[in-house]
């Protein structure tokens, strides 16, 4: 569960200083798929960089399965991630030249898992992600983008994170593969249970979500479920 | 992140890039491998002449007239101008406890007539019985004066290997005649062959006994050399104390009239010449060493700048600062363990070669594998912790944004 309180952050760049968020408060519970929506500059960024605890807010507190992290140090955080969070990337991040499945261990390394679990817990991710078994040696640089998405989603999902934060996922994809990786989303969430927190700038996309958070000039313009869902044909 | 990990990692961040991994082991390879052939010159220099030292008599000790200055050398102290040593020296010398054998020498430069017309000028050398024991000499024709020759002045003479053949070139010299500074001798021996050390080795040199020396050639009541064996090796500092006792008493005086010279004073000085040489030969291969390292170094920066975004992505899931200077930094360190693998076969086969060559006997040590080896991996580490140290603290949002 995250319990997000008041939470601001400012940044300080000479003597001008940036206010990306101006105190936010939200909670979302287990098991939600959850769209953070809002334009670029309206601090959306910032405000999933302090939810996967790759940032710190400046004020607020920021409560993680009930633990505060809003202010641990640099390694503290790692742990965090390492543990609690799965990370999908707009620009999916797959180390190139590298295996689908070697690619998927990699958080599993991070984190002391024995060398043969780490390979059937990759798989079990990969094939929860809607991969193939045909694919699982292949160099990630000869998959399409659509599977380089759902293989990002594998290696997001093989930590069991509490939650799985997506950054503008569809954003390098066209719409049909875009369908495709919302439609696993939607899959992991029913399925799975799992927590998922879509960011995003379109409302198409936002639409796939349960809830929609409209986030404009660092404040929260709107928290409701979505009016329109959208469910991508399985 | 488990050792093995790691070194997957590695393996696979290196080979993805071979040619650039590859010239910048070479760095290293040329670094370790001079080191590695310099030092085996240097030992082998070292241990050769230190062998042929051995072979002249290993427990020596060599008294001469005059001071040796020190600095000055051995070499330009007043042997033969200085006349301090005199018969009565021998005798004392030998009634100490703890020689073995003394030698007395008086040289001095003859022309030297064949009775077949060659002629040479060579040292001519008067020595006592217990020359060819001392000197560690045997003969390879002929034989060493007998008691009657060293009882009185007898014109016989023995020649060293060299000599020999300048004067009778093939032929058998045994029982022919030569001229010694106007004197008829007959020769009665030859040594063998020595070889070793240009000084006072016995190749080129004439010898006859020291009355003969003294009487007939020099009209002269001194020596030029006295030349100690000492019975136990670790004894030689003491009797060399003793012998300077009883000497400078025996000649009256307060401070000694003459020098002392063990076999290991000789070797100390010329090891230290030797050691210089090496080192500077392989602080020159050093150098290039450094230029490997900085080529790591530099590598290593390329690197990370280029795979920042790979580094951003590892910390978001969740890699501490310390597996990626970790991981980093063993890049590195294998790059120039590899690299100094190579040169240390390399240097190995260098050395080899220079020794086929015949010029000098090169000898690759332990130590010196053992030192190459550590100054590689110390580079490896050196060159190696600032970017690694610089990849750990990125920033993992603005490493994920780096176009």
């Amino acid at each position: 569960m995250i319990e997000v309180q008041n939470i601001s952050k400012t940044y300080v760049n000479g003597d001008i200083t940036f206010e990306a968020l101006r105190g936010v408060t939200f909670t979302i519970e287990d098991g939600e798929f959850v769209a953070i929506m809002g334009p670029s500059g309206s601090g959306k960024s910032t405000l999933m960089h302090i939810l996967g605890a790759l940032d710190s807010p400046s004020n607020g507190t920021y409560l993680l399965n009930g633990k505060d992290i809003s202010f641990m140090t640099e390694d503290e955080l790692a742990d965090i991630r390492r543990e609690k969070i799965g990370f999908v990337f707009q620009a999916f991040n797959l180390l190139p030249r590298t295996t689908v499945l070697r690619n998927v261990m990699l958080p599993l390394v991070y984190d002391g898992v024995p060398h043969e679990t780490r390979e059937k817990r990759a798989k079990k991710a990969l094939k929860d992600a809607g991969m193939d078994e045909t694919h699982f040696n292949h160099k990630s640089n000869q998959l399409s983008g659509g599977q380089i998405q759902r293989v990002a989603i594998a290696r997001a999902l093989v930590n069991d994170p509490t939650i799985i934060l997506a950054d503008e996922p569809t954003g390098n994809l066209d719409s049909k593969t875009g369908d495709i990786v919302l439609g696993t989303f939607q899959k992991l969430n029913e399925d799975f249970g799992r927590t998922i927190i879509l960011i995003t700038h379109e409302h198409d996309v936002a639409e796939h979500a349960e809830r929609i958070i409209h986030i404009k000039d660092g404040m929260i313009l709107s928290d409701s479920k979505a009016h329109a869902r959208r469910k991508i044909k399985r | 992140m488990n050792l093995i990990d790691i070194l997957e990692e590695t393996y696979s961040a290196l080979s993805a890039n071979k040619v650039r991994t590859g010239l910048t082991m070479l760095g290293i390879v040329i670094g370790i491998s001079s080191v590695i052939a310099m030092i085996s010159i240097g030992q082998g220099a070292k241990m050769s002449i230190q062998s042929s030292i051995e072979s002249l008599g290993s427990n020596l000790l060599t008294i001469m007239p005059g001071i040796v200055q020190p600095g000055r050398g051995i070499v330009s102290a007043g042997r033969g101008s200085a006349q301090t040593l005199k018969n009565e020296d021998v005798s004392i010398v030998k009634n100490i406890d703890g020689v073995a054998a003394v030698s007395a020498e008086l040289s001095r430069r003859f022309q030297v007539t064949a009775s077949t017309g060659n002629n040479t000028n060579t040292t001519v050398n008067g020595v006592t019985p217990d020359f060819i024991t001392v000197r560690n000499i045997s003969m390879s024709n002929g034989s060493f004066f007998s008691d009657v020759d060293n009882r009185g002045y007898s014109r016989h003479a023995i020649l060293g290997a060299t000599v020999a053949t300048d004067l009778f070139g093939e032929e058998d010299p045994i029982g022919k005649n030569i001229r010694i500074g106007g004197a008829n001798f007959m020769v009665t021996g030859v040594f063998l062959k020595k070889g070793g050390m240009g000084f006072s080795g016995p190749d080129d040199m004439v010898t006859v006994t020291l009355p003969t020396m003294q009487k007939i050639l020099t009209s002269s009541d001194y020596v030029s050399t006295i030349l100690v064996s000492v019975a136990d090796k670790n004894q030689m500092s003491d009797i060399k104390n003793l012998i300077t006792d009883e000497l400078t008493v025996s000649h009256r005086v307060s401070e000694p009239d003459f020098s002392i010279i063990s076999q290991e004073d000789i070797l100390g000085t010329l090891s230290t010449v030797v050691n210089t040489f090496t080192m500077f030969l392989a602080s020159i291969a050093g150098i290039s060493l450094l230029v490997g390292g900085i080529g790591i170094m530099n590598m290593m920066l390329t690197t990370v700048t280029e795979r920042t975004r790979e580094i951003g992505l590892r910390k978001a899931i969740g890699a501490k600062r310390r597996d990626i200077s970790l991981q980093f930094l063993a890049e590195a360190v294998v790059i120039t363990f590899v690299g100094g693998a190579i040169g240390i076969a390399l240097g190995w086969l260098i050395a080899y070669l220079v020794t086929l060559t015949g010029l000098v006997q090169t000898s690759v040590t332990l130590w010196s594998v053992l030192l190459a080896f550590g100054v590689a991996a110390f580079i490896g580490i050196v060159f190696g912790y600032y970017p690694a140290k610089s990849a750990a603290a990125l920033n993992p949002i603005e490493a994920l944004r780096y176009e």
